[in-house]
């Protein structure tokens, strides 16, 4: 496994927000889990300069990617457990996919 | 026209979007080519197909093997495979090339390439690879493309064997949001280029990783511009699609065209729609695993001789 010091950190603060609720406190780092060849919450709200961290659940790697041209995030292979964090700072709406399984869609909303 | 008859139906299969035959259990398939028409075997099963007339071309496929993979239902894919490969040299006879349709490992690490080259190349048969989403993760399927499809630094090649013409695409890179599987424009110019002024008389095989056809849209199952390699493809007279991917056998006729994707040799994983989702069944019982994993033999024989896509599972 390869749980590392972030997980645990985005488990712990992350929890009360899996339910999918919107999120306005900056200090918090909201989390999404990938499970069963999905994202969840696949739509989240957040303030500027909040991070959030995907954890992969599936027994699949998958990835985090920007569906823009530009893209601004892109993870690398996420195996089971790994997770991948990414700081949003400007206001926006961040439309993303898993690049390997591209029907795996997701949305972060920036305001 | 000689036209290809179904593997049950002794009626022509010219009805379109016709899907028959979802089955699970195999290892990798046998195919023979005899005057055009494949024809496919499962190793190990025991309906083979007729014995080939000298000089058909027979060759064999395995798919999704993905070492690395070692969590349920399959905790050893390299012993896995090892035994498909076992089954492919046994029941190989004058098989003339093996056929790995992707998902070779299963995070694109040099020591999982290492493995599976180490117990494919046991078959004894020249092998011929495309890649899998699962083979390109790392630096856009360098390794993977100077590994196992030299000469071809995108993955996609065609080559011929025995008057069949063979032609390995590349789907699994480049994918769109919301998409299915890519081929892109510059490997439709290049097949498109590659197919002109063949006769249409000579067979085609085709192979790639996602299935060409759309089996399930809504886990992927599908090649977004397949439909459009496809339109390159209606002049020809005998056609052969051969994907992986999904895990499991699932084969159809369209006019000259057959599809069939092969078992993996490392785990199965759910038919269309019947699970919230694609991945892996975890829970096989042990004893069951190896009938779900599968090796395919290929036989191409002459005339209109129906075809026989039978594929056969690491045990019955």
């Amino acid at each position: 496994m390869q749980f590392r010091p972030i997980l645990m950190v985005a488990a712990v603060f992350g929890a009360p927000l899996l339910a999918g609720e919107a999120v306005s406190a900056v200090q918090t780092e909201p989390a999404i889990n990938i499970d069963n060849f999905s994202f969840a919450p696949a739509a989240l709200v957040v303030a500027p300069g909040t991070r959030v961290t995907w954890t992969n659940r599936d027994d699949i790697p998958h990835t985090v990617t920007d569906a823009a041209g530009q893209r601004s995030f892109k993870s690398s292979a996420l195996d089971t457990g790994d997770a991948f964090s990414y700081t949003f700072s400007s206001p926006g709406t961040y439309h993303y996919f898993c690049s390997l399984h591209p029907r795996m869609e997701g949305t972060v909303v920036v305001k | 026209m000689a036209s290809t008859h179904d593997t049950e139906d002794t009626n022509p299969a010219d009805r379109r979007g016709f899907l028959k035959c979802m089955l699970w259990a195999g290892t990798g398939v046998l195919w023979t080519v005899s005057g055009g028409v494949p024809r496919s075997s499962l190793l190990g099963g025991g309906a083979m197909a007729a014995a080939p007339d000298a000089g058909d071309l027979t060759f064999m496929q395995i798919s999704d093997s993905h070492i690395g993979f070692s969590k349920p239902p399959n905790t050893d894919t390299a012993g896995t495979l090892r035994e498909a490969i076992q089954r492919v040299s046994q029941t190989k006879g004058n098989a003339s090339l093996l056929i790995h349709t992707g998902d070779v490992s299963h995070l694109s690490r040099p020591d999982q390439f290492d493995t599976a080259d180490q117990i494919v190349s046991g078959a004894g048969l020249d092998t011929h690879y495309v890649p899998g989403e699962h083979d390109v993760l790392d630096e856009d399927g360098k390794s993977f493309f100077e590994r196992f499809t030299k000469g071809a630094a995108r993955g996609y090649y065609s080559f011929d064997q025995q008057g069949v013409h063979f032609v390995g695409l590349n789907n699994v890179q480049d994918l769109k949001t919301g998409g299915l599987g890519n081929l892109g424009q510059a490997q439709l110019d290049w097949l498109k280029n590659d197919l002109a002024g063949r006769s249409a008389s000579q067979p085609v095989v085709v192979f790639a990783h996602i299935p060409l056809w759309t089996v399930y849209q809504d886990w992927g199952w599908g090649t977004d511009d397949g439909t459009l390699a496809l339109s390159y493809l209606k002049r020809f007279g005998s056609v052969t699609v051969l994907n992986g991917h999904i895990h499991q056998v699932m084969q159809k006729v369209e006019g000259h065209v057959a599809f069939h994707t092969a078992r993996s040799t490392a785990f199965p994983q759910p038919a269309p729609g019947s699970a919230p989702g694609p991945g892996p069944i975890k829970d096989v019982p042990a004893d069951k695993l190896r009938t779900l994993l599968g090796v395919a033999t290929i036989r191409q024989v002459h005339g209109t001789a129906p075809l026989a896509i039978v594929d056969t599972p690491l045990s019955a």
